[in-house]
């Protein structure tokens, strides 16, 4: 099944909206300045709809089914957030009115500053990031610039356990500094004689995701945190695990002095398609005043309460127009409200519990290389005894077949054939046990007949796509428009 | 608990499948001195008290429907056709996540694609990514992208001043680690002439905005000069742009520009107090391998059916780590969905419309004003759908007088950012501004106009 392009239904003449005429007199256009042509296609109202909605039924969503993608935390998005989100109070405020006429919506990103704080331990905390790689980078932008400030310019040396996300490494390289690899321990660990052999005063830090991508918690964790504090180093949290760590402990108080929160993970915001997300960035009081702004402060000398803008004294600068992906930001807040301390705290529990049940379902089937209880997710090798030739990738597509989005496949990259499994908490057990059902049955197939396998998917719209062909320069088509 | 299905034999059941008796048995890697803390946060609302409790919340502040708006600068107000909203709220979009997995997720694939194909027909471009964050970051990514073009050996970047004073902040937020210099920009009479002469042989990029932050337009013409100076040093031409501009004037194709970026919140995608919007970011194709972000390209199926996949990832973070031309990974998909609806909505002739919608009401208004003694319009260049207004009272408090008693949102502080236009209006005026508004507005300024006369605002 596939659909034609926009380009490929439009016709000259149509219209999918029309425009009043202006109510203004005409004028004259600048000769020399106009474009001669513009090659948008042109639709009625109605074959937009039926584009889009044909479109949208090539997808697989979290709304249409089970999509346990591995780090992503792909849970049920309440839909009251979006309600929230479409009040005109807060889409109809233009960034730039003054404080003093946008007093609501700075009540809400407040009280969000002051939620997140609590729930992780930072006091200070800035909105502005758009996304977990955007937090990452303001995140190590502010240590390296706080140990700056200290003079401490011969730093320059981030370290990267092998088992981190690339947004990790990718950080590092943006901000400037050098990516040194930290191994792991055969307990899937941070290895701490790795660590210890790497530390200098060279260091700007650590970056460490707990619990990290195996979906286990770092079992020295504390003794990681004080080794790399006593080199002189911060700590550097990545947060997108936090679905986890909710009311179960605060990330600050085991050592971590920066860490982005991925709203789009933890707080239930939709992923989109791709974001947009919300990246916040919370920090020890110590680097408070290196945040990016402007943060929501109360104004102090004021009679009644009023909140304004404040950009702190150091700051590392802005890392986006204006204060946030305030939608975003809306959603959130509305989630944490309607869940309080006890519902958050429920998460966590019902996510771990959720992703340890689904591990015993299918424990001794799929290879567990670090057999220990897991977090809210856990990572299996796709690799099936008596079905040598079967691949991560091949279990993954078969899923599919299932009505099932599969793991993330091929990370965290010290797994082999890695599938990371994350079920999140507003699955019910119904679903885990048909999922659990549909990978036994596949672990059969495999060995039965892995030309199904290898096959698949047999029931998507579309089969096994080229990517090579997509990327090669001979046959790489990037836009309809142009010769490109 | 809401959004949790599991009941108490649920648990009870999955608990004994896992060989544990108690929820709290499984967080015993958590160190027992910092496990389970008490969180404090506000007692839990059902669905009914946050639906009255946020409607009241968000009324306590004055929104662009209960006041009339000439505020632009960045975040702009425009009309949006009902089906975007319609469209990209279908649960099918916004609750699926990064298409990695072609086979189940050829929707988002082929909207991203459609998307990239309609920007680069805006642009005059022949390749553009999924977006970025914000027009700014998408700024930024252009100084980072024409930095690798130049193997990271050009070391300086220009940038004109009347380039977003944001999009300037941020490009060196971002670029603080990376060596490189940001110049050009801290003389307000550097115009492109004063731009292409900074140019040389150590300059990465050369970036202007057109229109510009003042609304000021660029004629093709001397755009092309700069473009060729620019190319001269080697270096490359980014242009900044308004993507409603670009319904009615010469894309940035067209005269020379190698990397076209801009804000695409304009493109259906309301003004959300300053988010989510979205970056768009086009280029030469033969840059295409060194830009950030997702890229999506046609490719075949297994049976030659023609499909949507991620292409070129060999440049992002998942698969280069530390070698990734950009740590993006989450970027602003529904917002380039909104956008891509809205291009489509609006199609060839609408957006012109729109375009134009904008051009004459904002001329009407800068003629209007500029008949009211005291009152100024800044130089004598074509504008779009902003403009500078030279005020004879300070401006910050001819804007609270005509909030206060206007209802008026008056327009951008210039002084703001540039100090030596501390006298300077920024009004914009879109298709959503009616002619009786811009007149309330003109009589809101007479009232205040002539120098230091009558209608002092205290
Ligand atoms: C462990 C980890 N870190 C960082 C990120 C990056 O977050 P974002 O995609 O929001 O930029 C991800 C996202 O997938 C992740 O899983």
């Amino acid at each position: 099944m596939t659909e034609p392009l926009l380009y490929e239904i439009s016709s000259p003449g149509r219209r999918g909206c029309r425009l009043p005429q202006p109510d203004v007199q005409r004028e004259e256009l600048p000769a020399g300045f106009l474009r001669d042509d513009l090659p948008l296609p042109e639709v009625s109202e109605m074959d937009l709809v039926r584009h889009y909605v044909h479109l949208s039924q090539l997808n697989h969503a979290v709304d249409t089914g089970f999509y346990p993608l591995g780090s992503c935390t792909m849970k049920y998005n309440p839909r009251v957030n979006e309600a929230i989100s479409h009040l005109p109070g807060f889409t109809q405020l233009h960034p730039l009115q003054p404080p003093d006429t946008v007093q609501g919506a700075l009540v809400l990103l407040y009280e969000l500053q002051e939620f997140l704080g609590e729930i992780s331990g930072f006091p200070g905390i800035s909105l502005q990031p758009a996304a977990g790689a955007h937090g990452e980078m303001t995140g190590v932008l502010i240590m390296r610039k706080a140990l700056y400030d200290r003079g401490e310019t011969q730093r320059n040396v981030i370290l990267v356990p092998d088992s981190a996300h690339g947004t990790n490494p990718a950080t590092t390289t943006m901000s400037g500094l050098k990516v040194v690899q930290i191994a792991s321990d055969a307990a899937g660990n941070v290895d701490l004689d790795a660590l210890r052999v790497h530390l200098s005063d060279q260091v700007v830090g650590l970056m460490l995701t707990n619990p990290n991508t195996l979906g286990l918690f770092d079992e020295q964790v504390l003794e990681v945190t004080r080794l790399v504090h006593e080199a002189g180093g911060l700590v550097y949290g990545d947060g997108a695990n936090l679905n986890a760590m909710l009311g179960i402990c605060k990330p600050a108080d085991l050592g971590f002095d920066v860490m982005h929160f991925n709203l789009h993970k933890t707080f239930g915001t939709p992923h989109g398609g791709g974001g947009p997300g919300a990246g916040p960035v919370g920090v020890t009081a110590e680097l408070a005043t290196f945040l990016p702004g402007p943060i929501v402060v109360e104004q102090e000398d004021e009679e009644s309460p009023f909140l304004t803008w404040h950009v702190p004294e150091k700051s590392i600068g802005p890392v986006k127009s204006f204060y946030g992906n305030f939608g975003v930001l809306v959603r959130a807040y509305t989630y944490i409200r309607m869940l309080g301390a006890e519902g958050l705290r429920r998460v966590a529990e019902n996510a771990v519990l959720n992703a340890n049940y689904l591990l015993s379902r299918i424990r001794g089937v799929y290879p567990l290389p670090y057999d220990r209880t897991c977090m809210h997710e856990f990572v299996v090798e796709g690799r099936i005894e008596g079905a040598p030739d079967v691949r991560a990738l091949d279990i993954s597509k078969r899923l599919m077949d299932y009505g099932f989005h599969p793991p993330t496949n091929y990370f965290p990259l010290i797994v082999p054939e890695a599938l990371m499994i994350e079920p999140t908490e507003t699955e019910s057990k119904e679903t885990l046990d048909a999922f659990a059902e549909a990978l036994l049955k596949i672990a059969e197939e495999a060995r039965e007949d892995p030309e199904l396998l290898h096959n698949a998917p047999h029931t998507t719209p579309l089969g096994r796509l080229d990517e090579v062909r997509a990327s090669h320069p001979k046959t790489m088509r990037l836009c309809y428009t142009q010769e490109c | 608990m809401p959004y949790i299905p599991n009941t108490d034999a649920d648990r009870a059941a999955m608990l004994a499948a896992i060989g544990v008796e108690r929820i709290e048995d499984l967080f015993h890697d958590v160190p027992e001195e910092v496990r389970f803390p008490m969180l404090e946060l506000p007692d839990p609302l059902s669905e009914l008290e946050i639906q009255q409790e946020l409607l009241m919340l968000s009324e306590v502040s004055i929104d662009l429907n209960h006041t009339a708006c000439f505020l632009g600068a960045g975040a702009y107000r425009h009309f949006i056709p009902s089906v975007v909203d319609q469209l990209i709220s279908r649960g099918e979009f916004y609750t699926a996540y990064t298409p990695y997995q072609p086979e189940i997720s050829q929707g988002t694939l082929q909207a991203i694609f459609e998307y990239q194909s309609m920007i680069c027909a805006l642009t005059g471009m022949e390749a553009a990514n999924a977006s970025h964050y914000d027009g700014a970051t998408a700024v930024a990514e252009a100084v980072i992208t024409a930095f690798n073009v130049g193997r990271r050996k050009r070391k300086k970047a220009i940038l004109s001043p009347m380039l977003h004073p944001q999009y300037r902040a941020v490009a060196r937020t971002y670029t603080q680690g990376m060596g490189l210099t940001l110049i050009g920009d801290d003389d307000l009479s550097n115009g492109v002439d004063a731009l292409a002469a900074l140019c040389d042989g150590d300059t990465a990029c050369v970036i202007v905005q057109n229109p510009d932050f003042l609304g000021q337009l660029y004629s093709p013409a001397e755009m092309q000069t700069l473009a060729d100076a620019v190319h001269g040093c080697g270096a490359l031409l980014v242009v900044a742009a308004d993507p409603i501009s670009l319904g009615l004037f010469a894309p940035p194709g067209d005269y020379g520009a190698d990397i076209v970026v801009g804000e695409g919140q304009p493109l259906g995608n309301p003004i959300s107090f300053g988010g989510p919007y979205l970056g768009f970011f086009a280029c030469r194709k033969r840059y295409v391998r060194s830009v950030a972000g997702r890229i999506v390209g046609e490719t075949v199926d297994t049976q030659g059916r023609r499909g949507f996949v991620l292409a070129l990832s060999t440049r992002e973070q998942h698969i280069r780590r530390e070698k990734a031309s950009s740590n993006i990974c989450t970027n602003q998909a529904l917002c380039a969905l909104a956008a891509g609806v809205y291009l489509a909505a609006m199609g060839k002739r609408g957006l012109r419309q729109v375009a134009e919608l904008c051009y004459h009401k904002a001329h009407y208004a800068a003629a209007e004003i500029a008949k009211l003694p005291g009152y100024e319009i800044m130089g004598d260049r074509p504008f779009f759908k902003e403009f500078v207004v030279r005020c004879p009272q300070p401006v910050d408090k001819m804007l609270r007088y005509l909030l206060d008693d206007w209802a008026i949102l008056g327009g951008y502080e210039l002084g703001r950012d540039y100090p030596e236009l501390d006298d300077g209006l920024l009004v914009c005026v879109t298709e959503m501004n009616s002619r009786e508004k811009i007149d309330e507005l003109v009589e809101a300024l007479a009232e205040l106009g002539g120098p230091r006369q009558g209608g002092e605002v205290s």
